[in-house]
């Protein structure tokens, strides 16, 4: 086999690429629950109706989405810098924590409250990634291993604030703060668990940062420095400067995410696999799925949401656990990237000449 | 006093540095071969589970070694594939292997939940160097069989990477892989093997944590010692030898993190190893011409006939 380059794939040829990998992965999923015992029309058959067929399904979809909107339109204009950010993870926690922090202590009133939520966990998260960018860009710190190793700081440092100084006067044997006043909740959609601002949260930073990086001088530098870093040099786009605004952008995206979880639908701070079912991870996905594109990954993060929702149904309705999720996502990610090979090369099949 | 504190630590830290030793001294290998994998927490919990599911079957813990081994570099193999020969961003296809591998065995261990295992790997106690004090009883009786072994692999690696034709090969695919090419060596056979070693050695640190360490199969059971592991292949800069120093340092963090938690939160000392990486990439940045020893071509595919 051989791989020769072709030109920039069209647009069409992108979403049909993409498209065929998402389904390819749906049918591979489908066929996994086969073995698991549930066959695939059956399977199909009760995704469809809880997720399309009820208003509260189709409300499961969005509030899935809303955390993966927010961590994969980041995560877009991360990848377009080459700031490899895989904390997402991480900055959703340290956003949640931050939120949490201001709910719990600040007594704000009315939407002072909310607001002081918001921000403070935009700025958590941002800061947390700011941290990995400014080793990237000063001392050449590999951002990957940064980002990761940062995520499990995270991690303990949430277990700790629940085990320990945090942990609720009201939760006896339980490892959760006490619950938010009134104040700090978002509000519902009716008959729903959705809370309806973290759309809106969603679909502004999606627009947000798509403007960002094709109206803006910011934007064109980001561009500039992911594809040629070496060129962004001479024509002077400020390494450090950018790489700043891309982490601070993405990471206070990721917290806000976090803010939206505890606000939304925890109304307290819990254990960190509670907190978030790996959407900071899960958002690389939505971004990559959406070829860094932020608005793109507004619907890919919607795609992805249903991933979520519909393990959500399938547990109830096939008795499956809740692991399929994880695998489908996997599946959609390996797929896509094998897909990817027939938008950059075409693929000779036979006799290796010269 | 002193010297049962020694000797525990020695031996607790020992104990949780096994598969750490062997997660690392696997991903080490991929890694000098210039492909970063990302999914070394997905290979090492299937082949947790695998090595249960054969051992609990088969009554023979060394067969689900062996399985776990197997059933890892499978896994790897799927990494190899994307990132090798379809030249996918090794990052991206690394964590997708992760999400399979962390799922797959979420959906079909939950049959093998909670049940201990009959058989599980023996202890051995290694004579006349038992006798040794403080050392002896911390690291020679009592501790399983895959301890020494994963002492002889890092030494054999060492000797092979830095004392064999092949060790030379597999650098210099990782440093120049245009240069290895020119040479005769076939890059992407070396980057395929060396993968797959990675993937094998994963599943054997994953079959310690199910047929030694805790015999019996936990959901998620690796909690995090893939992502140690990539630490530690840093922390060692890419030495197999220094690979069993880190990993005990970081075995010995577990261990002290569950002993002193009366007095400090244990969250604190499960944070060390990650904060250390971090600590140990910036100082080693700062220090103006310390080499930290990552392969030149780390991550980058390689396609032939293009520089």
């Amino acid at each position: 086999m051989k791989l020769v380059p072709r030109p920039e794939p069209g647009v069409l040829e992108v979403l049909l690429v993409s498209v065929g990998a998402v389904l390819l992965a749906f049918l591979a999923s489908l066929a996994l629950l086969w073995l698991y015992g549930a066959p695939p029309w059956e399977a199909a058959a009760a995704i469809a109706a809880g997720v399309f067929a009820d208003p509260r399904g189709f409300a499961e979809v969005l509030r899935r989405a809303v955390p993966l909107v927010l961590v994969g339109a980041g995560l877009a204009l991360a990848f377009r810098a080459q700031f490899w950010n895989i904390g997402a993870e991480g900055q959703l926690l340290m956003g949640a924590v931050a939120a949490a922090g201001v709910a719990l202590f600040s007594g704000l009133p009315g939407p002072w409250m909310l607001f002081a939520m918001g921000l403070s966990a935009f700025l958590a998260g941002g800061l947390w990634a700011i941290f990995a960018a400014l080793l990237k860009a000063r001392l050449g710190v590999n951002d990957v291993i940064t980002t990761l190793m940062q995520n499990y700081v995270a991690i303990y440092l949430v277990d700790w604030l629940i085990h320990g100084p945090w942990k609720g006067k009201s939760a006896f044997g339980f490892a959760y703060t006490d619950r938010f006043p009134e104040a700090a909740g978002l509000p519902l959609l009716p008959g729903t668990a959705l809370a309806w601002p973290g759309v809106v949260l969603a679909l502004s930073f999606a627009a947000l940062f798509a403007w960002l990086l094709f109206a803006t001088k910011l934007g064109f530098e980001v561009r500039v420095l992911g594809e040629n870093p070496e060129a962004a040099r001479y024509a002077g786009v400020r390494a450090l400067f950018t790489l700043s605004w891309v982490a601070l952008l993405s990471g206070g995206a990721a917290g806000l995410a976090g803010f939206v979880e505890v606000a939304g639908t925890h109304h307290k701070l819990l254990a960190p696999l509670q907190i978030s079912l790996g959407y900071g991870y899960t958002g690389i996905i939505v971004a990559w799925l959406g070829r860094n594109h932020p608005l793109a990954a507004a619907l890919t993060g919607l795609l992805v949401g249903f991933v979520f929702a519909a393990g959500d149904v399938a547990k109830v309705a096939l008795a499956t656990p809740f692991q399929l999720v994880q695998v489908v996502n996997g599946l959609i990610l390996f797929f896509l990237i094998a897909a990817e090979v027939f938008l950059r090369y075409r693929v000779v099949l036979g006799v290796r000449r010269g | 006093m002193v010297e049962s504190w020694v000797v525990a630590t020695l031996a607790r830290g020992l104990a949780f540095a096994v598969p750490l030793l062997f997660a690392a001294l696997g991903e080490l290998v991929a890694e000098r071969a210039g492909v970063i994998n990302l999914g070394v927490e997905g290979m090492m919990i299937l082949g947790a589970l695998s090595a249960f599911v054969v051992a609990d079957a088969s009554g023979s813990p060394w067969l689900g070694v062996l399985a776990a081994a197997f059933v890892g570099a499978a896994a790897a193999f799927f990494h190899a594939f994307f990132s090798v020969t379809l030249r996918a961003n090794q990052y991206v296809s690394g964590l997708a292997l992760t999400m399979v591998g962390l799922g797959l065995s979420g959906l079909w261990g939950k049959a093998y939940a909670g049940r201990p295992l009959a058989h599980p790997l023996p202890k051995w106690d290694v004579p006349l160097l038992k006798e040794i004090p403080w050392l002896g009883p911390g690291i020679f009786s009592g501790q399983s069989a895959l301890l020494y072994l994963g002492f002889v692999f890092a030494f054999l690696l060492w000797v092979f990477l830095y004392r064999t034709r092949g060790g030379i090969h597999l650098r210099s695919v990782g440093e120049n892989p245009a240069a290895a090419d020119a040479l005769g060596i076939n890059v992407y056979l070396v980057r395929y093997l060396a993968v797959l070693f990675g993937g094998a050695m994963a599943g054997v640190a994953g079959a310690y944590l199910s047929v030694a360490y805790r015999p019996s199969w936990t959901e998620g059971m690796t909690a995090g010692m893939g992502w140690i592991a990539l630490a530690i292949v840093i922390f060692a800069a890419w030495d197999p030898l220094r690979a069993v120093g880190a990993a005990f340092l970081f075995g010995a963090f577990y261990h002290l993190a569950y002993r002193f938690q009366a007095h400090l939160a244990p969250e604190f000392l499960k944070m060390t190893p990650y904060l250390f990486t971090i600590l140990f990439l910036v100082l080693s940045a700062l220090g103006k011409g310390v080499r930290l020893g990552a392969p030149e071509a780390l991550g980058r595919p390689f396609v032939r006939g293009e520089r």
